[in-house]
């Protein structure tokens, strides 16, 4: 019982923690790009849109990336491209997304795929307890442990990482040091743009086999409420998508088991959660604000 | 020359007339929608109506419709702008609409509101409901049979009167046939969020439960028990081609009917709100007996449970008042005395508990 509830949450843990590790480098590049919700519902209705017509879920995966990747693209084109204001920018991709979405899946609506299936790890899924929690999932959940191994270990570990995080923390001296300030950060959007269409990509492959408008339901502003929460840390965006997805589930859990605690309240836990870290995080520099951005969401003109 | 000007302006007038009379213009009748109709679920089942409605009147009406309308205070805008651009008849098809559509409704005397599901009415708005708890008894009925875990998981949307109703007229079912099975309810605050249905649904069967049904629109929760090997019932329309082998029926809304009966109503001036004391829902609350509820075919379910649901279904097109005692509610008070029974108001204002059978309490 205790086993179910846990297999739930890290399913509905994964598209969080591909939006939010794709937002994570955008924005440890210096962008802020509020358009995840958007980028996450053309991944979702591509996916779907490419399982249901090639029957393969394997180029779901691909074109929900795809689609990602180029809704990304628009923001970059305005927000790096002419340096327009990246918040504005931002929420006009989400409605944007929103909006050719709907439109892009109009006739899909209704239609059911067979979606990804789990591959059970030979010999280790067998194992008591542990075995079915952690080597029962379909290739994209084990794919979301990779990414954020990646990403931690480029972020960490490389020399374009570095360059990533310098071009985020001061973008003149990184323009001064000869590094492609706009360069670096057009990478880093499109891979965020791609996470996200990764992540939407979840939804209708794994989550719930269909295609419905707007089906992400605000999942694209908790990942960047997750961002926040993480402190610009890929593992902890990792342990905060499992609490906010234990939160949810608990907060169903609670309801089936009559428990008394409003769902509302848990419900808003997550956001909660969220202002408290956005609190200690202007409380204690060393602690949570060493990884900040510093040159987060400020527009760069090379010519100064 | 007064009169010549006098003249020509009154054969004017009277050729505009009659050129008018000639070529009559179509009667316009407008819809607001929740959601993109789709092809399922609640606002689907509306569209289907509208365009039973254009193939009964032929050219005698036009209908349009504005989607993705939210719910409150911006629909207002909504529903303005559509009596302004001359419907006759506004349908107003979500519960939340009903506040801007009597605010609208003042606005605009000349014009016909039918808000459905909700209970407020001025002269010129009508409310229009089906009652769609008939249909939740016979899945009650239907779960309690099914039922192996005793343990019934229902995924709610809002508590609303109609959401209540139909919770405790599922748990008087199941409880007609199994004293034993119990429903346990998650609310998951939104009509439409595929994945947290999913999510709910999935902790309904990690929780027990091996029969799920539902009060929110989308197919996910079909979905999940197909995928995990569950029963469940659809919701508004048909959700077969989601879960051929999950979906036990479904009772869907036929709102054409009731569309056509006011549309015709105001095309002849004999439309009214229908006010009176039996008719707390409004000018219409039909539910099986008149088709405005009809049930799609009992499968994947065992013959003498599928007889029992023919059986409980007939019984309630017959007129069998499923609110009558004796029945207690699920803290053991008593509400309804054997021979005692409700009538429609006390469906709207009184029933603000969860009845035996039911777990937990209703949310706020």
């Amino acid at each position: 019982m205790l086993e179910e509830l846990i297999l739930t949450v890290l399913l509905t843990s994964v598209p969080l923690v591909y939006a939010a590790t794709g937002e994570l480098i955008a924005e440890r590049s210096g962008v802020l790009n509020l358009g995840v919700e958007g980028m996450m519902l053309m991944g979702a209705v591509s996916a779907f849109a490419a399982t249901f017509i090639s029957g393969s879920a394997t180029l779901g995966i691909l074109a929900g990336a795809v689609a990602g990747t180029m809704t990304a693209g628009v923001f970059a084109i305005f927000a790096l491209g002419l340096a327009t204001n990246q918040v504005a920018t931002g929420l006009a991709l989400t409605i944007f997304g929103t909006g050719l979405s709907g439109l892009m899946g109009a006739k899909l609506v209704g239609n059911a795929i067979d979606g990804l299936p789990s591959l059970a790890v030979p010999m280790l899924s067998d194992l008591p307890v542990v075995g079915r929690l952690l080597f029962s999932h379909d290739i994209m959940a084990y794919l979301a442990v990779v990414m954020v191994a990646l990403v931690a270990w480029f972020l960490k570990r490389t020399r374009a990482g570095l360059v990533l995080r310098a071009v985020g923390d001061n973008h003149d001296s990184a323009h001064a040091l000869g590094y492609p300030v706009l360069g670096v950060r057009l990478l880093a959007v499109l891979f965020g743009g791609m996470m996200a269409g990764l992540g939407g990509a979840y939804l209708p492959l794994v989550l719930t086999p269909h295609w419905a408008e707007g089906m992400t339901a605000g999942r694209g502003w908790i990942a960047l409420a997750l961002v926040v929460f993480a402190s610009w840390m890929p593992w902890r965006v990792l342990i905060g998508a499992l609490i906010f997805g234990g939160i949810t589930i608990m907060q169903l859990a609670g309801q089936a088991r009559g428990w008394t605690i409003p769902s509302q309240f848990l419900s808003m836990l997550p956001y909660v959660a969220t202002i408290v870290v956005l609190v200690v995080i202007s409380r204690s520099r060393e602690f949570a604000l060493a990884n900040f951005p510093a040159c987060l969401g400020r527009v760069f003109h090379a010519g100064k | 020359m007064k009169t010549f000007f006098r003249t020509a302006a009154l054969a004017a007038a009277a050729m505009v007339a009659s050129a008018g009379a000639a070529v009559a213009d179509p009667v316009k009748v407008g819809f607001v929608y929740l959601t993109n109709p789709g092809d399922h679920g609640w606002t689907y089942a509306h569209e289907v109506a509208r365009q039973d409605v254009e193939k009964h009147f032929g050219d005698k009406v036009e209908t349009s419709y504005v989607e993705n309308v939210p719910e409150g205070p911006d629909s207002t805008r909504v529903i303005r702008e559509l009596a302004r651009q001359g419907n006759k008849m506004i349908f107003t098809t979500s519960f939340g609409y009903m506040d801007p559509t009597l605010k609208v409704a003042k606005e605009f005397p000349d014009v016909k509101f039918v808000h459905l599901t909700g209970y407020k009415r001025s002269p010129n708005m009508a409310t229009g409901n089906i009652r769609f708890y008939e249909g939740r008894y016979v899945q009650g009925v239907v779960a309690g049979k099914m039922t192996k875990s005793d343990r019934i998981g229902y995924i709610a949307s809002f508590p609303i009167p109609e959401v209540i109703q139909g919770i405790n007229a599922f748990a008087l079912g199941m409880r007609s046939v199994n004293p034993k099975a119990e429903v346990s309810v998650i609310w998951v605050n939104s009509w439409y969020d595929p994945v947290k249905e999913a999510d709910a649904a999935k902790v309904h069967i990690a929780e027990g439960a091996d029969i799920l049904a539902q009060h929110t629109d989308s197919p996910a929760m079909l979905q999940t028990a197909e995928k995990a090997g569950v029963h469940g019932f659809g919701q508004s329309s048909d959700m077969k081609a989601f879960a051929p082998k999950a979906q036990l029926f479904s009772a869907v809304n036929n709102w054409a009917p009731y569309y056509i009966s006011q549309i015709e109503a105001m095309m002849d001036g004999s439309w009214s709100t229908g006010e009176g004391p039996d008719h707390f829902a409004g000018n219409t609350w039909l539910g099986l007996a008149d088709d405005y509820l009809v049930l799609t075919p009992f499968e994947n379910m065992p013959a003498d449970v599928a007889a029992a649901a023919e059986a409980a279904a007939a019984k309630v097109s017959g007129g069998y008042n499923i609110f009558s005692g004796p029945y207690k509610d699920n803290a053991g008070n008593v509400i309804l005395k054997d021979g005692e029974s409700y009538h429609d108001g006390n469906l709207w204002n009184d029933m603000n508990y969860y009845v035996e059978g039911v777990i937990g309490k209703i949310p706020g």
